[in-house]
């Protein structure tokens, strides 16, 4: 294995040590297990094992109607419930010809960017605890909680909320809770610039995340990647942007992108995303008028003609897709989530490999996977 | 034999002192990090949480101490006690009063640095002896680490040494004089770095990085050997910044008498609390950076300081 003849195992045969990175471990956001191949403190060779948190889901939906399947889609993607609300949501109303009032769009816009926030501020603070920084953790769970705390006012759930569904939202917005929100997003950007200047300008910090996990913007684009790690390689792909769904072309708002491709830029790219979602909630909350919050006349039991469709949003890991076919009757014949995370994944034993062991837990979390998306 | 006698009653002494400063240092240390994460730390156990301390370890006297099977028994049980052992030995030779210290030895500083150093061995021990790759990896890094920490630490003392004319501690304190504060800032600076280090302290926890390798060297263990690892961290982190508030400091010369014990006393809380404060902001590093921290940055800076204070010196 080592070949440096001035190394102090030089002469000597060595072993490689294989190291079980979870699925019971701190810092694998969840039940990851990684078989890690180390040689001295070097990873050689990092094969992620998933499906730990497989339950199914995929295979469930095709034995439930089709409101029945919302609450479902909450277990994905458990750190940002509303896109995985969404995003089916969006698949069903376009196989089955719904059309959804502006009031509502405008209204999933909102939870959607405060989900943005909150998911990026679950990433950025357990980025802190990767690399030791565990006050870092607490006070970007801080920021979350807030929004946590509004999405409870708003629909009495605090994690899986169940609150996107076919044709609009469940409920309106209570009264007072745009003012609430718009002393957040104030708020909201004074504690960005404090992460900011306590992690990201940290040198250890810098020293610990630059030059990290490098992906080409090349590489970003083959291997499919999306969201904050594409952009973090400097591709400005955004599906807000590119596709332009839902009310978004109406809103003023940038795609932060990095320069390097390292966890640095990844993990920098969400915090700039907050401030643009802070834009955005600002601007919608502006221009959001009365009106319906559900579109009319949507059966109890939703039959969609036979046929297929595909939809899609750029959720807080990327894009977020969601694939039915439906044969006539009341439950879908099959449902398919493309989940960002999984595919980002992916990218591990590119990125870890010839990094340290310590560099492997901080690359994992710069590619921020939540395990009830990546296993389904 | 009076002197076997005198040993064992010493000895239990500075455990008991130990364990003492251990239970305080625990709770200001979750004090501190509480009011650091906008949390209010332990308040419930006793007056400011006091007993939260003396709880947790009540209850970890009544876990179950597991052995894993794949450990190597005896090493495994010891492992804790060589941990611990060096830590109480090297508090003996702190100077607390004009003129005192628990042991007068003549080479009482070179006996800080050298004894409680010992406890490397116990930690790569329990890391090795546990049989578990989390724990060898926290081992050999414990081991790694703590041997290249030495040097700045043992050279920025030797600029102390130097001034003073003595290796033994109640001779450096009478010594002692203020300015030697600004001359020696730099050696202040290393020796409290490196002490981090050698201390196993955040941002220099690599050993039993929690996001990394889970607890490290004692990640195996559990009950009252895991309570004995962490009461020779909290041991040796209170030595350290007693000896810093002595030695750098002045400790008690600043007041007469026991306000001057008191004011002793203070100092080294400051250097408490600064690890303290230190630890729960800072990431933590990586072994490679780690080594050339030591190598690249202390170890020449401590030099600059042995410059220093060589021409000073040899000016006086």
């Amino acid at each position: 294995m080592m070949t440096d003849p001035h190394s102090p195992t030089a002469g000597h045969e060595t072993q490689e040590l294989v190291v079980n990175v979870g699925p019971a471990h701190p810092s694998t956001h969840g039940v990851c297990r990684v078989i890690a191949h180390l040689d001295g403190e070097i990873v050689t060779k990092a094969e992620p094992v998933i499906g730990y948190l497989h339950r199914g889901i995929e295979k469930m939906c095709e034995n439930r109607t089709y409101l029945q399947i919302v609450p479902l889609t909450d277990r994905l993607d458990y750190v940002g419930s509303m896109y995985a609300n969404w995003a089916y949501c969006r698949a069903v109303e376009r196989l089955a010809g719904i059309r959804v009032p502006e009031r509502a769009e405008y209204i999933r816009v909102i939870v959607c960017e405060m989900q943005r926030i909150a998911s990026h501020m679950m990433s950025i603070g357990s980025g802190g605890a990767d690399t030791g920084a565990a006050t870092m953790f607490i006070y970007a769970f801080d920021e979350r909680e807030r929004i946590v705390e509004m999405f409870e006012d708003l629909c009495g759930a605090r994690l899986t909320y169940n609150f996107v569904r076919p044709g609009g939202v469940s409920f309106d917005l209570p009264e007072g809770w745009t003012d609430t929100l718009l002393q957040f997003t104030r708020a909201h950007r004074k504690a960005l610039s404090e992460l900011d200047d306590l992690f990201f300008g940290n040198v250890i910090t810098r020293q610990r995340m630059k030059g990290i996990g490098v992906l080409s913007e090349e590489d970003a684009i083959a291997w499919g990647a999306s969201g904050p790690v594409v952009r973090g390689s400097g591709v400005a792909w955004d599906l807000r942007k590119g596709d332009s769904y839902s009310v978004y072309p109406r809103f003023d708002f940038d795609i932060p992108t990095g320069e390097n491709g390292d966890c640095y830029d990844r993990a920098r790219v969400r915090l700039m995303e907050c401030y643009e979602s802070c834009k955005i909630i600002e601007q919608a909350v502006e221009q959001i008028e009365p009106g319906r919050i559900k579109a009319e006349g949507i059966p109890r039991l939703i039959r969609p003609n036979p046929g297929e469709a595909y939809d899609h949003i750029e959720s807080a890991r990327g894009s977020l897709g969601v694939y039915i076919v439906s044969d006539g009757g009341p439950r879908p014949y099959r449902v398919k989530f493309r989940s960002p995370a999984f595919c980002n994944l992916a990218l591990l034993p590119l990125l870890a490999e010839g990094h340290t062991l310590s560099d492997l837990v901080v690359i994992l979390g710069s590619l921020d996977p939540v395990f009830g998306e990546v296993d389904r | 034999m009076s002197g076997f006698v005198g040993g064992v009653v010493f000895g239990l002494a500075a455990a008991i002192v130990i364990a003492i400063a251990a239970l305080l240092g625990v709770w200001w240390e979750r004090k501190v990090a509480g009011r650091i994460q906008m949390r209010f730390g332990p308040q419930t156990t006793g007056p400011f949480g006091l007993l939260q301390t003396l709880a947790d370890t009540g209850k970890l006297i009544f876990k179950e101490d597991i052995t894993p099977k794949r450990a190597d028994v005896r090493v495994f049980r010891a492992a804790p006690f060589i941990v611990f052992a060096p830590v109480a030995i090297g508090l003996t030779v702190i100077p607390f009063a004009k003129g005192w210290a628990p042991l007068d030895s003549s080479v009482g500083m070179l006996f800080f640095l050298a004894v409680p150093a010992i406890s490397v061995i116990g930690v790569l021990l329990a890391g090795w002896s546990s049989g578990n790759t989390y724990a060898t990896l926290g081992g050999i890094r414990a081991a790694a680490q703590m041997i290249s920490y030495e040097l700045p630490r043992a050279l920025s003392v030797l600029a102390i040494v130097l001034l003073a004319g003595s290796l033994r501690p109640v001779e450096v304190m009478e010594a002692w004089r203020w300015w030697w504060i600004p001359l020696n800032a730099i050696g202040l600076l290393v020796y409290i770095i490196a002490s981090l280090a050698e201390l196993n302290r955040g941002p220099f926890d690599l050993p039993e990085a929690e996001s990394e390798l889970v607890a490290g060297y004692f990640a195996d263990y559990s009950g009252i050997r895991w309570s004995i690892f962490m009461m020779a961290e909290y041991g040796a982190l209170i030595a350290a910044a007693l000896f810093g508030a002595a030695v750098f400091l002045g400790g008690f010369n600043w007041l007469p008498g026991p306000f001057g014990i008191a004011v002793f006393l203070l100092l080294a809380l400051l250097i408490v609390t600064l690890m303290i404060w230190v630890k729960w902001t800072f990431p933590r590093m990586r072994p490679d950076q780690l080594m050339d921290l030591a190598w690249k940055v202390l170890t020449p800076m401590a030099l600059v300081q042995i410059v220093i204070v060589g021409v000073v010196v040899a000016w006086l």
